[in-house]
């Protein structure tokens, strides 16, 4: 998804080029880039694209959205753009409509819960919520007695103990006790927190694939300027095959992720089929993180380490994306148990219907 | 944007499906009347002539080859299906996989009319056996520095020299060579090297087998002495065959083939730990099958992008450098597993076999047709940086 070849991520590539430089960014001291960048975005309706028109948000296509996401990795966007994707794209599940502003989503680990009691109150914690600080919404997947509902909670009634995850974006535990929502509503049959996790990790793929794109652009432009022993790094043969390796990292994240994401885009249900392409995509593009963060920061040496370099801005965003909706830990786990249940001999027909 | 590298979602169309369907009966049907055994891949290598005309008669060899040709005019995405289930199938292919890749195209591309008349319906109907003569015992990964010479005679040529390596050799009936015509120049030291069909089974021919680290004798040594080879088995220009080696390497590159080899392991695996795996057992495979299914998603798609007439050269060079990387790795990876199957799982000692020849394969796979190195040399190209 190098060129953009869609309106939605023209509209972004634009705003983001103009309000989320990461090397102006890195430069600024403080946050004063937030706010006109989430104006920006707000304005050209990016961050309810998946919610319907009737709904308040502009009514993009998944698949729009999917490709949104890709880019805005590769700026390595700092504010809660996907999350207020997913928030929308959530509450629209139950037919909730989207309010204005920063929303997230909870819970965001397969590990935690909220519950919904007889009185219609919300309880629980959830923790490395990205962006809760930041919110002015939670839209919330909750059990109750009856099974799964959807409701969209107004952020200052929750207790939110701020962190930050390893990229220095917002990772708050959110506390619920007894929290009346602003509305709730079933979720439709089969929607569970689950179909919510694994949304979530395609989107965190997505992002990943894309900061790895401008990992492996940064790193080669670096290579071709940088000379060292009297001649350009980049006509080192360990140097070159390092970025070949990182530029076969920066090729599965994108196809991992951008097959995810167009499995998710044209399905009815989310079944093995989908729950293989997504549960891989967040798994391959946590490990490319990893790998192809790694070779990025080896190829730029120690001006990738210091904070005026933009590298981290991506690499380590890359590695923090990894913990959201499930790690490539606990989704490895699930797909084996996936996997080792429906038997050896119906691996490779399932590998294979993708 | 450096490199703009691409992998589209490409799925393939309906009608693969049902051919899948086709290939997996044809192959059930096989292996029910004992023509292999699909747990035992060492098998793969033997020769089966008789197998081998049955799949031409089914029409999958050749498939998207002109029907005057023998071929089917289809799809480079029905191939993709094809071969995909024969190599998870372990069916034995050694006879007819290298034709129906590689030989046969160079052929469409450079040989003359009646000589694509007379061999290409033989490739179809599954009758005849290519090898593919490029590494002599000097020359390896670097091509351009083969030695073993055509000298013009009348009507055609006489080659002296060596060959090695080449795989089938033993029971090839042709083989597509590179030969010296001419020695290399300051400007240029690919030139000098021309394509060659040669007829083997001939005076002047002599193969050697050479004896590998799983036990088998899959490839060869092939001397060369005073042999004739006639003007009309040219392989397109004299001099010129560095215009031609690499065109074909695309497809050559990123099919099922380069990750599936050691496939059978990780069935066996999953097999042995049977439907409740313990959490290590279940993270293990859990991860081996992402990045299976990542591979699998890279190399559909390249083949839709081949299809669509695109070069894509440094993703197929890419799925390459991925793919062997990782069926070399497998086998060590199910091995890790394997430690904590139950005792008492009834595969056990299929598991174990596999494993063993499995690990002994794993090394070739980072070497044959096209090096790693070599490789990651031709994305660093394409990357701009060479």
């Amino acid at each position: 998804m190098a060129e953009s070849d869609n309106i939605v991520v023209e509209t972004a590539e634009k705003i983001f080029s103009d309000l989320a430089d990461p090397q102006t960014i890195n430069n600024t001291k403080k946050d004063s880039w937030q706010a006109p960048l989430w104006q920006a975005l707000s304005e050209a309706g990016l961050p309810l694209s998946w919610v319907a028109e009737d709904l308040g948000g502009s009514g993009a296509s998944l698949a729009d959205g999917f490709a949104l996401l890709n880019a805005a990795g590769r700026f390595a966007v700092a504010v809660p753009l996907a999350e207020t994707m997913l928030a929308g794209w959530l509450l629209s599940q139950a037919k909730i409509a989207s309010p204005e502003g920063e929303m997230t989503v909870l819970p965001a680990s397969p590990k935690d819960r909220i519950t919904l009691d007889a009185n219609g109150a919300l309880s629980g914690r959830a923790r490395g919520v990205p962006f809760a600080k930041a919110a002015k919404h939670f839209a919330v997947l909750a059990h109750g007695k009856d099974g799964v509902s959807i409701a969209l909670v107004d952020a200052s009634k929750g207790r939110i103990e701020a962190g930050l995850n390893v990229g220095y974006d917002h990772s708050d535990t959110v506390t619920l006790d007894k929290v009346q929502p602003v509305a709730i509503k079933p979720a439709t049959k089969g929607f569970d927190q689950t179909t919510l996790m694994l949304m979530g990790g395609v989107a965190r793929s997505l992002q990943i694939a894309g900061a790895l794109e401008s990992m492996l652009d940064i790193s080669v432009r670096y290579s071709n300027e940088r000379v060292a022993f009297e001649k350009k790094i980049s006509k080192f043969q360990a140097v070159q095959h390092n970025l070949a390796r990182l530029a076969g990292e920066s090729a599965a994240a994108l196809a991992a992720a951008t097959s995810a994401a167009d499995a998710i885009a044209n399905a009815t249900s989310f079944n093995d089929e989908v729950y293989l392409e997504a549960a891989s995509a967040k798994i391959r593009c946590a490990e490319a993180a990893e790998k192809g963060g790694g070779i990025a920061h080896q190829v730029h040496g120690a001006i990738g380490f210091t904070r005026e370099h933009i590298l981290h801005r991506y690499s380590l965003r890359a590695l923090a994306w990894r913990d959201d909706f499930g790690s490539e830990s606990h989704w490895a786990v699930e797909l084996g148990k996936l996997v080792a249940n429906r038997g050896a001999d119906e691996l490779w027909p399932l590998v294979a219907s993708r | 944007m450096t490199a703009a590298l691409r992998f589209d979602p490409i799925r393939l169309p309906e009608k693969c499906e049902q051919l899948r369907k086709e290939v997996r009966a044809f192959l059930a049907e096989e292996i029910a009347a004992g023509t292999f055994d699909p747990h035992k891949p060492n098998r793969e290598d033997t020769d089966a002539p008789e197998f081998s005309r049955r799949v031409g008669a089914k029409g999958w060899l050749g498939m998207t080859w002109p029907k005057k040709y023998g071929g089917q005019e289809r799809s480079f995405l029905e191939r993709y299906v094809v071969t995909e289930e024969m190599r998870v199938a372990n069916a034995p292919t050694r006879r007819f996989f290298v034709a129906d890749r590689q030989s046969g195209p160079v052929l469409l591309k450079y040989a003359p009319e009646h000589i694509k008349m007379d061999i290409l319906p033989r490739i179809c109907r599954g009758e005849i056996c290519f090898a593919i003569g490029m590494s002599e015992p000097n020359s390896g990964s670097d091509l351009f520095a083969a030695k073993t010479r055509a000298t013009k005679t009348d009507g055609g040529y006489l080659i002296n020299g060596t060959k090695i390596w080449t795989s089938s050799a033993h029971i090839a009936d042709y083989m597509i060579a590179i030969f010296r015509t001419s020695p290399p120049t300051k400007e240029n030291r690919r030139h000098g090297l021309t394509q060659f069909l040669v007829k083997m089974k001939q005076p002047g021919i002599k193969v050697n087998p050479i004896g590998q680290i799983t036990g088998q004798f899959e490839f060869n040594e092939v001397v060369f002495t005073d042999f004739f080879v006639p003007d009309d088995h040219v392989l397109g220009e004299v001099d010129g065959a560095w215009k031609q080696a690499t065109s074909e390497l695309a497809y050559e590159r990123s099919g099922p083939e380069r990750f599936l080899e050691t496939y059978y392991v990780l069935t066996e695996l999953v097999r042995a730990v049977g439907p409740n795996p313990d959490t290590r057992s279940a993270e293990g495979i859990g991860r081996l099958v992402a990045q299976l299914h990542t591979m699998r998603r890279m190399s559909v798609s390249v083949a839709g992008m081949l299809q669509a007439g695109k070069e894509p050269v440094v993703e197929a060079s890419i799925v390459k450098d991925i793919g062997t990387v990782w069926e070399q790795q497998l086998p060590h990876r199910v091995r890790d597993l394997a430690a904590f199957v139950e005792e008492t799982a009834t595969n056990r000692e299929t598991l174990e076999r596999q494993l063993d020849f499995a690990i002994k394969t794993a090394p070739k796979l980072t070497i044959q047709g096209g090096t790693t190195e070599v490789l990651r040399g031709i994305i660093a190209r394409g990357l701009g940086l060479r």
